[in-house]
């Protein structure tokens, strides 16, 4: 079987999509053929595996795909082409900061020194690795006000796990034994609650008031001694700052618990905002967001976490020291004994923190408080454009995102927020983030970052504004979208109900391809 | 502003359309009290300087050594392709695949992955991917705990130490019991102690082992997964992907589960990570397995496509109830081992594992000749330990030797009296008798300086 030829064929003006057969892509296990792609590495000398016992030795070699290289990337390359990108277009996905990833970062994390280096090289010989993590840690003591901070964190929710397992030892350590709440706003990622939970905390929710931050009064009555942390996200899900942070940090105290902030939505107060300055005692940094590592189609990322005087005991070990005479060095095991241990097998994302350095570095601090400004004032654009088309429940001044609501067009025409995000691809655009966060009902989570041009803000406005009018002129176009995508609506229930998670020619339960 | 677009020009449109003349306004939300006024950083560096700059300290980091080191990470020959395809900007800078419609190309690849790491590993469900293998050890331990509803598992002494160590991190909070499972003299778990520790004490929920265990030494898995099925418990093999080339799969050996580090499949030591945490189980743990699973579906037109599925274990639907807090994978990673896999072939794979098998005999050979014979009698892969007096001091001078003599295993085990003298070694396809010969002759030279000559040496 040959592959067809597959190209992106998103936008109104390609017509219809041609037939492409039952399948976009044969998967490797269907290009098969045995006997083929050869040749990457010499073949050991037949008594190779001489002294491993028969018992251990795999009976069948696994039927694992082959493929002559050209077939393999000419795949890879094939599905390439299915995929939606920064690097081919606006991805205005709130809460997750797409912005642009620039092209040093990648070339930087290739470099031999970088990439070659063992985990556990003594520190010696990684000098040039270890100069960089400490600065990268220098810098982000700077931005986030914070005491100390730790790279080791594989991602932002591993920063939560790592951020409250700290709060947990904090308070062990006082005696203070019976705090085991975590109260979460009915705003927050669904990473907070399911972090509580995971640190063998309760989770206690408490509602938005009516201006769309934290209700104060529901929050004090839920503070009690048995609070441990209070998990914040500010500016909040919803793109706005809570102007009374500083009344909530003072009642989240007075009841001696600690606040944890969420610094998924960062981006917004580079320079404006610093939450350890402002009494915040633990947060984690997204760097796939904030600092524009590249998502990966899902990941890697990392989730730095700083942390306040109260917490520096407990830090996750190793850290990355300064020696007096300039060198640097790993922490040593045991060195920090109140630590809360190793959260993953060795030191950090580096070739991750590379990226986040090199973008940090290019800026400068000047550079980072432009980004924010840049991304506010791009939201707060968008917003302005779509008044009238959309609803927009909270009519103020919004940070690098903002909500609006497709409720009233649902309840005009029967188009859902889901119909008018599946448009969005027929007109060229990644949908943006929706129905979440789950407070506003038909919602749009809209974030344009700092790195889109007016015209392509304008022209996604108009996209939307012309769905909107679609809705009501022909609302099967919409709910029938997309329609120039690569494949149509998914038969999610199915997948669910009668999963086919693997592919079982390999095991003999289905024939290969047809001829 | 390196990477925005924004001219004055182009902001002044913004300010006027939102009717002001400055950014301040919209961020007058921000109280006096703790409103920041800028960043005290070093740069903006323009492009040229921090290119030179990242040069600089890419060349301070020292990658020239003759490398025994593995320990859990391992060097292998990386086929160009890879690279070629994981810089393509249509994966790299893809967000995760929530719009399946526009996202096929990473739907595809995952499952292609989970189908290629299910062959492996003999077991029938894959996650889309975990941080690193020590995380993917704690998530499979933390799946027998919620599997069978009891709170103690059993992990051998002889799994990675950061991945005990992580383990018992996630353990501890949660209010739940992680006893370790001693190893006898010749490195393998103590399998007598293991009956006796299920027979005793709290109920237990699963049996965690490694293969090859943290010394490069094979376990022996099917029996200890037979005791942990026995005693109503789940067998969790902590394995190391190119092994399972030739080694029996844990689906053979009646593993319930599987985790480990996919790092050998295509992805560079980057001093840590990004890694690649594989995890797999059966059929029956579907439902407790955490983490994004892409399965196979069709469109409305009947064509065939992939999609995200049983998302209700998830934290964004479930919140507190989910099966784990996990949001990012490490797609990128899983794509590098998906391409890897397919580029070197079944077997290509198998001469990896075997090569690597190959140069540890032979360096075994010439370490014991050299005066460094192995600590243990166990059979063993690619890794082993060898006893070297006064092991530390003798792995930092070889270093000015031009040799990384593996790890010193009194960095993990600073109390046990037979490894705190002891190296831990690797080799594999990218080791040269080169190589081998040097580590041999310099730590010849080293014992000897010391004087301890062996007698073959001195002859």
């Amino acid at each position: 079987m040959t592959a067809p030829r597959i190209e992106m064929t998103i936008g109104p003006e390609l017509g219809p999509r041609t037939a492409l057969g039952p399948m976009l892509q044969p998967t490797l296990m269907e290009l098969s053929r045995p006997g083929r792609g050869e040749g990457k590495v010499p073949h050991p000398p037949a008594d190779a595996l001489e002294d491993i016992p028969v018992e251990h030795r795999r009976a069948m070699p696994p039927a694992l795909p082959e493929l002559n290289e050209a077939e393999v990337v000419r795949h890879f390359v094939n599905l390439s082409h299915l995929n939606y990108s920064i690097d081919s277009g606006f991805y205005p996905l709130g809460s997750c900061t797409m912005k642009f990833n620039p092209k040093i970062n990648e070339w930087a994390a290739r470099l031999f020194g970088f990439a070659k280096l063992h985990p556990l090289a003594p520190d010696a010989l990684a000098q040039g690795t270890l100069q960089l993590l400490w600065e990268l840690e220098e810098a982000l003591k700077e931005i986030s006000g914070m005491a100390a901070v730790t790279l080791q964190p594989a991602a932002g929710a591993h920063g939560e796990l790592t951020g409250i397992l700290m709060v947990r030892a904090y308070h062990e350590a006082r005696g203070d034994h019976d705090r085991r709440e975590v109260i979460v706003p009915d705003s927050s990622h669904g990473t907070n609650p399911a972090t509580a939970s995971m640190a063998g905390f309760t989770t206690v929710t408490v509602p938005s008031d009516e201006r769309g931050g934290v209700d104060l009064d529901a929050l004090r009555a839920a503070l009690s001694p048995r609070t441990a942390a209070v998990m914040l996200t500010n500016p909040s899900t919803l793109g706005l700052f809570e102007d009374r942070i500083v009344e909530l940090l003072d009642a989240v105290h007075a009841a001696g618990a600690l606040a944890y902030m969420d610094g998924a939505n960062l981006n917004a107060v580079l320079g404006k905002f610093r939450p350890g300055a402002a009494g915040f005692d633990v947060m984690h940094f997204n760097v796939h967001k904030t600092f524009s590592t590249p998502h990966g189609g899902g990941g890697p990322g990392a989730g730095p976490v700083g942390v306040g005087e109260a917490l520096l005991p407990y830090l996750p070990s190793p850290l990355v020291l300064r020696e007096p005479d300039g060198s640097f060095r790993l922490e040593r095991p045991g060195e920090r004994p109140e630590s809360i241990g190793r959260v993953r097998a060795y030191q950090g994302s580096t070739g991750v923190l590379v990226r986040a350095y090199a973008y940090i570095r290019a800026h400068g601090g000047t550079g980072l408080a432009q980004v924010s400004e840049d991304a506010v004032l791009a939201a707060n654009y968008l917003k302005s454009r779509l008044g009238g088309a959309y609803e927009i429940p909270f009519d103020r001044p919004c940070k690098h995102e903002f909500v609006a609501t497709a409720r009233p067009l649902k309840e005009a025409t029967g188009v859902r927020t889901l119909d008018v995000a599946k448009r969005l691809i027929d007109k060229g655009y990644h949908p943006p983030t929706i129905y979440f966060p789950l407070i506003v009902e038909e919602c749009l989570l809209i974030e344009p970052t700092e790195t889109e041009s007016v015209e392509t803000l304008d022209a996604f406005a108009e996209a939307l504004i012309e769905i909107a009018r679609e809705a009501h002129e022909d609302p099967d176009l919409v709910i029938g979208a997309p329609h120039s995508a690569p494949v149509r609506r998914l038969d999610e229930a199915t997948a669910a109900r009668q999963p086919d998670l693997r592919w079982r020619a390999m095991t003999g339960a289905e024939t290969p391809c047809p001829q | 502003m390196p990477y925005g677009p924004h001219t004055g020009d182009d902001r002044a449109r913004m300010l006027a359309a939102l009717g002001l003349d400055s950014v301040e306004p919209l961020f007058a939300d921000i109280p006096a009290s703790v409103r920041a006024h800028g960043l005290d950083l070093p740069g903006p560096e323009p492009e040229l300087e921090l290119a030179a700059r990242l040069e600089r300290l890419a060349a301070r980091n020292r990658v020239d050594l003759a490398s025994f080191l593995g320990a859990g990470v391992y060097r292998h020959y990386i086929p160009a392709a890879v690279d070629q395809i994981l810089s393509r900007g249509e994966f790299y800078t893809a967000y995760t695949p929530y719009q399946p419609e526009i996202s096929q190309g990473t739907l595809q690849t995952i499952y292609e992955y989970q189908s290629l790491l299910a062959e492996l590993t003999g077991l029938d469900v894959v996650s889309a991917s975990h941080y690193d293998g020590a995380a993917a050890t704690a998530e499979a331990a933390l799946m027998t705990v919620r599997a069978t509803r009891r709170g103690r598992v059993l992990v051998s002494h002889a799994v990675h130490r950061h991945y005990l160590d992580t383990t018992r991190t996630y353990f501890t909070p949660a209010g739940l019991v992680l006893d370790e499972l001693p190893t006898l003299a010749d490195g393998t778990t103590d399998l007598a102690e293991l009956e006796r520790s299920l027979a005793a004490g709290a109920p237990v929920a699963g049996v965690v082992l490694g293969q090859p265990n943290v010394f490069g030494l094979l376990e022996p898995m099917a029996e200890a997964a037979r005791l942990a099925h026995a005693a109503g418990a789940l067998f969790v093999a902590v394995v190391e992907p190119v092994s399972l080339a030739v080694l029996a799969p844990p689906g053979a050996y009646g593993a319930d589960i599987a985790a480990g580090e996919g790092q050998p499949l295509g992805i560079a030591p980057m001093y840590g990570g990004p890694y690649l945490g594989v995890l797999a189980t059966t059929d029956a743990l579907i439902r407790q397995i955490p983490g994004r699973l892409v399965g196979r579906t069709t469109d409305l037109d009947g064509r065939r496509a992939f999609v995200m599925t049983m998302r209700a274990r998830e934290q964004d639907i479930r919140r507190e109830k989910a099966a784990s807090n996990i949001c990012t994978n490490q797609a990128l990673c899983a794509l590098a081992a998906t391409v890897y896999l397919a580029t070197i072939g079944p077997h290509g794979l198998r001469d990896v594992a075997a090569g690597g098998a190959a140069k540890a005999r032979e360096l075994e050979r010439a370490l014991r000749v050299a005066g460094a014979p192995r600590v243990h009698r166990a059979a063993y892969l690619n890794e082993f330990a060898v006893h070297v007096p006064g092991a530390q001091r003798v792995h930092a001078a070889l270093l000015d030797r031009g040799v990384l003599a593996g790890l010193p295993l009194a960095r993990w085990y600073p109390d046990d009296l037979l490894l705190r003298d002891a190296l831990l070694v690797c080799a594999t396809e990218v080791t040269t008798s080169d190589d081998i010969a040097r580590f041999a002759a310099a730590l010849a030279a080293e014992l000897g300086a010391a004087g301890r000559v062996p007698a073959e040496v001195a002859r």
